[in-house]
């Protein structure tokens, strides 16, 4: 074995047994901790592929940004674990069908995968370039309308989920930020002469 | 020996002994960057500052180091132990690995690799884990606040940090750091690096590296007058070391990102001069000079006021900082640091509204040069 193998039965074996580990843990929080593991030894296997591009922004995107706003989530969620595995003995014959089906189907999937006739494997665009450039020009060169349309997808569902959040009450006490800078001692304050005894 | 630095174990010890070597320098340096930053504290307020232990208080570190080292580990109760030990191991762990992609000399890199600039960003945004993990298991409310506003931050502040670095990407064409300090390799000595033509995103770029490494005036995780020590409160003795250790490594590599990436790492500000590992010190050094000063001199923001420069004016001004770059003359092979040319300013802006001239960029031509 190379090196190369021995990394990837590390990552490999890490990556199945955090995905394990993040089903079978009882904390939540230790759920995600565990689905992370899983996403960073899933970046070590696209570094062994020669990806490493796609290894650094699935680290920085998954594990960087999802991943943390799982972590808020599930934080601030008020858990009761009792309650929680009641449920769970309840809801078992529901995740063994689909847990099995859904087993089944990968099993499927890959038992039958092969390329239909007339396909060739097509090589990666720029053998010589580096990960970053040859994803660059296929997707703004070849794909870019699919690319555009997948970015304007996002867009609007990120609009939409302002609007659906976004609620104007009235009453709500806001800082203005340049107003407070703006302010200066002359127009915030008033010097009063009192008399002794009067007040004002 | 030359044999035997071939074979398998061979190359695994020289990785180790260099790695050694570059933890070794980090680590050295952090001692008197401890030490510095009080000193030049102290002075800005009119102290002396640590004085007392080695010649001029030079080993003040080395004692804190020693005392935090040798007190006693206290394990408030119900904090969940794996998680709380592995918070600040995991912070300080993470704060050493980014330097492994940090050249300090042309040639003088751990690990040489195209991604580097991303690497060192993934890294960084792996560090909010050990803030997170810190505050929620040490099953306090001062520490579970503390670690949700320094998370926040420190998301928030990235977010303009990737923009302004991909700015220099595009003017670079890589995202090696020896590639991007090559290519500020000019004529013009001072004037070819890319603090000129990426001007005010350098000031972005600074203002967001205090605020990624809770820096004051950001230091708002530990604002003590509200949450004593943030998500640290709980810690003590070695895992409060670990985490202190990991935030000025942090720093002091936010130092080396500021002058690999705008003010020419290794090269020399004078044309005559030459290059050298001297230059990307002084260089660092400089930098947190500025950290400390800003430190000294500079009071402490207010939360909302934090978050809404980070999200309402950072980031639009780095988003248009991007906007007014275009590529450099890429070519399909790449840029190989030899095979650079010396072409004066080697930077291009263009004339109108960057994004919108992306029909002005030769994909067709630039792929079939270069397949």
């Amino acid at each position: 074995m190379t090196p190369a193998d021995y990394a990837f039965y590390a990552f490999g074996g890490v990556a199945v047994a955090a995905g394990l580990l993040m089903t079978l843990a009882r904390n939540p929080v230790h759920s995600v901790l565990w689905l992370i593991l899983a996403f960073f030894s899933s970046a070590g296997l696209f570094v062994l592929l020669g990806a490493e591009f796609v290894a650094m922004l699935l680290v920085i995107v998954y594990v960087g940004a999802v991943a943390v706003l799982f972590l808020f989530v599930v934080m601030m969620l008020d858990v009761d674990f009792a309650a929680l595995k009641g449920e769970m003995a309840r809801a078992m014959p529901l995740a063994l069908l689909v847990g099995t089906v859904l087993l089944l189907q990968l099993g499927m999937a890959i038992g039958v995968w092969q390329t239909a006739e007339g396909v060739v494997m097509r090589d990666a665009p720029l053998p010589q370039a580096d990960n970053a450039r040859a994803l660059g020009l296929v997707l703004y060169d070849r794909y870019i309308y699919a690319f555009q349309a997948s970015g304007l997808i996002l867009l609007v569902a990120m609009i939409g989920a302002i609007a659906l959040t976004l609620r104007h009450r009235a009453g709500v006490k806001r800082q203005d930020a340049l107003a407070q800078m703006w302010r200066d001692p002359a127009k915030a304050m008033e010097l009063k002469d009192v008399k002794p005894g009067q007040g004002l | 020996m030359g044999d035997f630095l071939q074979t398998g174990a061979g190359v695994a010890l020289v990785i180790a002994a260099q790695s050694l070597l570059v933890i070794g320098f980090v680590m050295i340096s952090l001692l008197f960057l401890v030490y510095g930053d009080r000193k030049i504290w102290a002075a800005v307020q009119l102290r002396r500052g640590p004085n007392v232990v080695g010649p001029w208080g030079l080993l003040q570190t080395v004692a804190d180091a020693l005392k935090y080292v040798v007190k006693e580990v206290v394990i408030p109760a119900g904090v969940d132990r794996p998680v709380f030990f592995l918070a600040p191991l995991l912070s300080f762990v993470l704060a050493i690995l980014a330097w492994a992609v940090i050249p300090f000399n042309a040639g003088w890199v751990l690990a040489d690799i195209n991604v580097a600039i991303l690497f060192v960003f993934a890294v960084s945004s792996l560090e909010v884990y050990g803030v997170i993990m810190g505050g929620w298991a040490s099953n306090s409310k001062y520490a579970f606040l503390g670690s949700l506003r320094s998370a926040a931050q420190m998301i928030s502040y990235e977010v303009s940090l990737g923009l302004i670095i991909i700015g220099i990407i595009i003017s670079t064409g890589s995202m090696n750091l020896s590639a991007i300090v090559a290519a500020q390799d000019g004529a013009y000595g001072l004037f070819s690096w890319y603090w000129l033509p990426h001007l005010p995103m350098v000031v972005l770029f600074f203002v967001s590296a205090l605020a990624e490494t809770n820096r004051p005036p950001f230091d708002l995780p530990e604002a003590e007058s509200e949450l004593v020590a943030g998500f640290m409160v709980e810690y003590s003795s070695t895992p409060y070391l670990l985490f202190m250790a990991g935030e000025y490594i942090a720093i002091f590599l936010m130092c080396a990102l500021m002058s690999l990436l705008f003010f020419g790492g290794w090269l020399s500000p004078v044309p005559g001069l030459p290059d050298g590992a001297f230059w990307m010190l002084a260089k660092m050094a400089f930098f947190f000079f500025l950290f400390a000063m800003v430190k000294a001199i500079v009071p402490r923001y207010r939360y909302d006021q934090l978050m809404r420069i980070g999200w309402k004016v950072f980031l639009p001004l780095a988003r248009l900082g991007r906007a007014g770059r275009l590529p450099r003359e890429v070519r399909g092979s790449g840029r190989r640091l030899g095979a650079l040319g010396h072409g004066g300013l080697r930077w291009r802006r263009s004339t109108g509204k960057g994004r919108a001239s992306t029909s002005s960029w030769p994909i067709s031509s630039r792929a079939s040069a270069s397949g």
